[in-house]
């Protein structure tokens, strides 16, 4: 299998949605002539030309806006913020109208767009522009919500949130573009993950590291830590947070008997706290500690280098949480 | 260091407790494990039992008073330790939820401390989690810390929480202790393993068998609570031909007679109604709320009359004992309960009952079920009456028993199969050996 980059694997499933169905148009700051803030959009605006790939003005409500009413009106938009960060100009768009028309047309109206760019912190981007924005949307019924960590995973998501009839919202993260990883080749047909379908991405018996995105990589690690140490940790990646995959993970803490949800994000009703809660409501008597959290803290993001590095989850405090429940520490 | 010494809750439903004995005086020294005082709960006398070492420096509670389960009742420090006594009695009244309550905040807020805390890498060490403490034998296992996966296994594997001692946080019993307590199964507090004889009896698959209820036992036990009360009691009256008990029991007693055994008439009804009951799991059950659990083996509650009320200790594995190892362990649980010296295990777990009151030339009578036992005997006096045989006035000795059913486990046809079984053991004591 080919190894390729997220952000080759996002241009990937870019090209092949826009070649197979000339509905999908991609809109974004710099997409176009620039090939986009981080090149994931390289090339198309010279093969699908500039009805297809469109630079928007630094607008974010205006041209996410834009999108809902294309959506509307039987076009598929990929909407490119450059961040995430700076959609929360734009939630009016997302949370009043894109997750809301279907809904209130009573089914006269689908909304089938995708917003996309990449979410929670890079390096000394400090407060405004380091945080993770999943609890934003998620929270939200009506939107669709996936982040991938691989570019498998990458690749396969967003093709499915472009043929999705619904909002999706692909969360993606600056530091995961350059990874490299396994993707099947495109000759050999469409790679399509569908919605709401988890992964484990290391199985094992002693403990459930869960977690989503780019994370995937910090409990992966923690997970080498701890098989040196003789404990065998599974890692589940959610891959969607909304739809849900629940089976996954009760199977998960079903085998493991203990959990420890790891994200980007703040704990405060993060996402963390909604798959506590699930668990505890559904697999108490197969708890054997408490489901612990290991995420952002509780701050805005600092911009001094060392600050920032103890604010961020990492494998070490992954390690300790696992020993924790395992009454190791 | 000083350790305070509480209340406990020495029976499952114990709410307070009176003094009966001070073993210990103030200024004794105190080795932890030393039996400091005989109280007396709702169901027996108990042992209060130090968990610290050093001198009974204070005693707060005298002879004869009474105080609630929780409270500090005395103090035990090194010799010359400053005490802290002012209101410290009123303080501590609730000293035992109140420390678990700041044990279990202090606890979360760590957690929560280390979760949004990123500067702490390590989680700060629990200086009491290293620390073995004694478990208290006889506390509700409800008041014991325990996950939730320890707490299923431990039902599944019918091992009592209070008999595990925990090794996560606080004593926390968690999946690991539970499965060493199954691995070495005899280890018993100290203590109480010298009190309670326990014949081992030769596993024969599992304890009992959960039967989910149909509609129509649904259906039976919600109309049968509405009519009667919570417990809708039904009851079978048999008369019992004795003439060949009598007889073998003479032959029994004049063959034990050298090793000075004598077993009594309720002894042989005990032995007879628990074989019927092996033979009849339906009537050996609980009522559980949504299922019947129907039990495997039997153990046996016999009901004792105490100087303040009744009390039913239990002969476990009644159907697997002997009639002389029956009588020698009802006399001795009688004796020790009349003396109010049963331990809490001694007077619970029971899966069916037997109240005898033939001793009082009571004819017949009817006794009220044990929740959640599903039946009861009550089993008369055995005395000569005339009855028809083959169409003919002739004196035998006879015997009423009479059965309680809880109707929403045991129907007419069931009660009345069972008695038919006990009464052929009854009148024909060779049928046990069948």
């Amino acid at each position: 299998m080919p190894q390729i980059t997220y952000r080759e694997a996002l241009n990937q499933a870019l090209a092949e949605e826009m070649e197979r169905d000339e509905t999908v148009f991609l809109m974004g700051e710099e997409v176009a002539e620039y090939d986009g803030a981080y090149k994931v959009s390289k090339g198309l605006l010279e093969r699908f030309g500039s009805d297809r790939v469109v630079d928007s003005p630094i607008s974010e409500l205006g041209f996410a806006g834009l999108g809902v009413g294309a959506a509307m009106t039987g076009l598929r938009p990929v909407i490119e913020f450059m961040t995430f960060n700076f959609s929360i100009l734009a939630l009016d768009q997302v949370i009043n109208s894109a997750a809301k028309l279907h809904y209130m047309s009573a089914g006269q109206f689908s909304v089938p767009m995708v917003f996309r760019g990449p979410t929670g912190a890079a390096l000394q981007l400090s407060a405004q522009h380091s945080q993770a924005c999943e609890t934003w949307y998620v929270h939200s019924p009506g939107i669709k919500l996936v982040t991938p960590g691989t570019p498998a995973d990458a690749k396969g998501l967003l093709k499915a949130a472009i043929r999705d009839d619904d909002p999706v919202a692909v969360m993606e993260g600056e530091l995961l573009y350059n990874v490299k990883g396994e993707v099947p080749d495109p000759e050999e047909g469409d790679f399509i993950i569908p919605l709401g379908v988890a992964d484990v991405k290391r199985e094992g018996d002693h403990v459930s590291i869960i977690t989503h995105g780019k994370m995937v990589h910090v409990a992966l690690q923690a997970a080498g830590q701890l098989a040196k140490e003789g404990v065998d940790a599974e890692v589940v990646d959610l891959r969607s947070l909304r739809p849900l995959d629940v089976e996954a993970i009760l199977r998960s803490v079903h085998k493991t008997n203990r959990a420890v949800y790891l994200e980007e994000g703040w704990p405060y009703v993060g996402i963390g706290a909604q798959i506590v809660a699930l668990i505890q409501e559904e697999a108490f008597d197969y708890l054997d500690a408490p489901v612990l959290r290991v995420t952002q803290a509780d701050i805005p993001m600092p911009y001094a280098k060392n600050l920032e590095k103890l604010a961020k989850p990492d494998a070490k405090r992954v390690v300790a949480a696992c020993k924790r429940v395992l009454y190791q520490d | 260091m000083a350790t305070k010494v509480h209340m406990e809750a020495l029976s499952p439903t114990m709410e307070e407790g009176q003094i009966v004995t001070w073993l210990k005086a103030e200024g004794d020294e105190i080795t932890s494990g030393d039996v400091l005082a005989e109280i007396e709960t709702d169901k027996a006398t108990m042992e209060l039992v130090a968990r610290g070492s050093g001198v009974l420096r204070k005693v707060m509670l005298e002879e004869g008073a009474t105080a609630p389960v929780g409270e500090v009742i005395a103090i035990i420090a090194d010799p010359d330790e400053e005490l802290e006594l002012g209101g410290e009695g009123e303080a501590a009244a609730e000293g035992g939820d109140e420390e678990e309550a700041a044990d279990a905040s202090a606890e979360s807020s760590q957690e929560a401390g280390e979760k949004v805390d990123a500067g702490k890498a390590e989680p700060a060490p629990e200086p009491e989690e290293k620390e073995v403490e004694e478990p208290s034998p006889s506390q509700d296992d409800r008041r014991i810390k325990a996950s939730p996966l320890a707490r299923r296994l431990a039902e599944e594997k019918g091992l009592s929480l209070a008999r595990i001692q925990g090794s996560g946080p606080g004593g926390r019993i968690v999946k690991r202790d539970v499965e060493e307590a199954e691995a070495e199964p005899h280890r018993e507090p100290a203590g109480e393993a010298a009190s309670a004889p326990m014949p081992a009896v030769a596993a024969e698959g599992p304890e009992y068998q959960d039967v989910p209820l149909s509609q129509i036992r649904k259906t039976i036990a919600k109309r049968l609570v509405q009519s009667i009360g919570p417990v809708p009691h039904f009851f079978l009256t048999v008369d019992v031909d004795m003439s060949r008990v009598v007889e073998a029991r003479k032959r029994i007693n004049q063959a034990l007679a050298p090793q000075g055994v004598k077993i009594s008439f309720n002894d042989i009804v005990l032995k007879a109604t628990a074989m019927a009951l092996h033979r009849h799991p339906e009537c050996n059950a609980h009522w559980g709320g949504d299922h019947v659990r129907r039990f495997n083996r039997v153990h046996l509650g016999v009901a004792v009359a105490i100087e303040d009320g009744l009390i039913t200790p239990v002969v476990r594995d009644a159907h697997a004992k002997g009639l002389a190892h029956i009588a020698g362990e009802v006399r001795e649980l009688a004796s020790r309960a009349r003396e109010k010296k049963l331990s809490p295990d001694e007077y619970t777990g029971s899966t069916f009952s037997v109240s005898n009151l033939g001793m009082f030339g009571i004819e017949e009578f009817t006794a009220v079920i044990n929740p959640p036992e599903a039946g009861i005997l009550a089993v008369g006096a055995l005395e000569d009456r005339p009855v028809v045989v083959d169409g003919e006035v002739v004196v035998r000795p006879r015997m009423k028993i009479t059965m309680s059913c809880d109707h929403r486990v045991i129907d007419g046809a069931l009660g009345s199969q069972f008695l038919q079984t006990l009464t052929g053991i009854l009148e024909e004591p060779l049928m046990a050996l069948v």
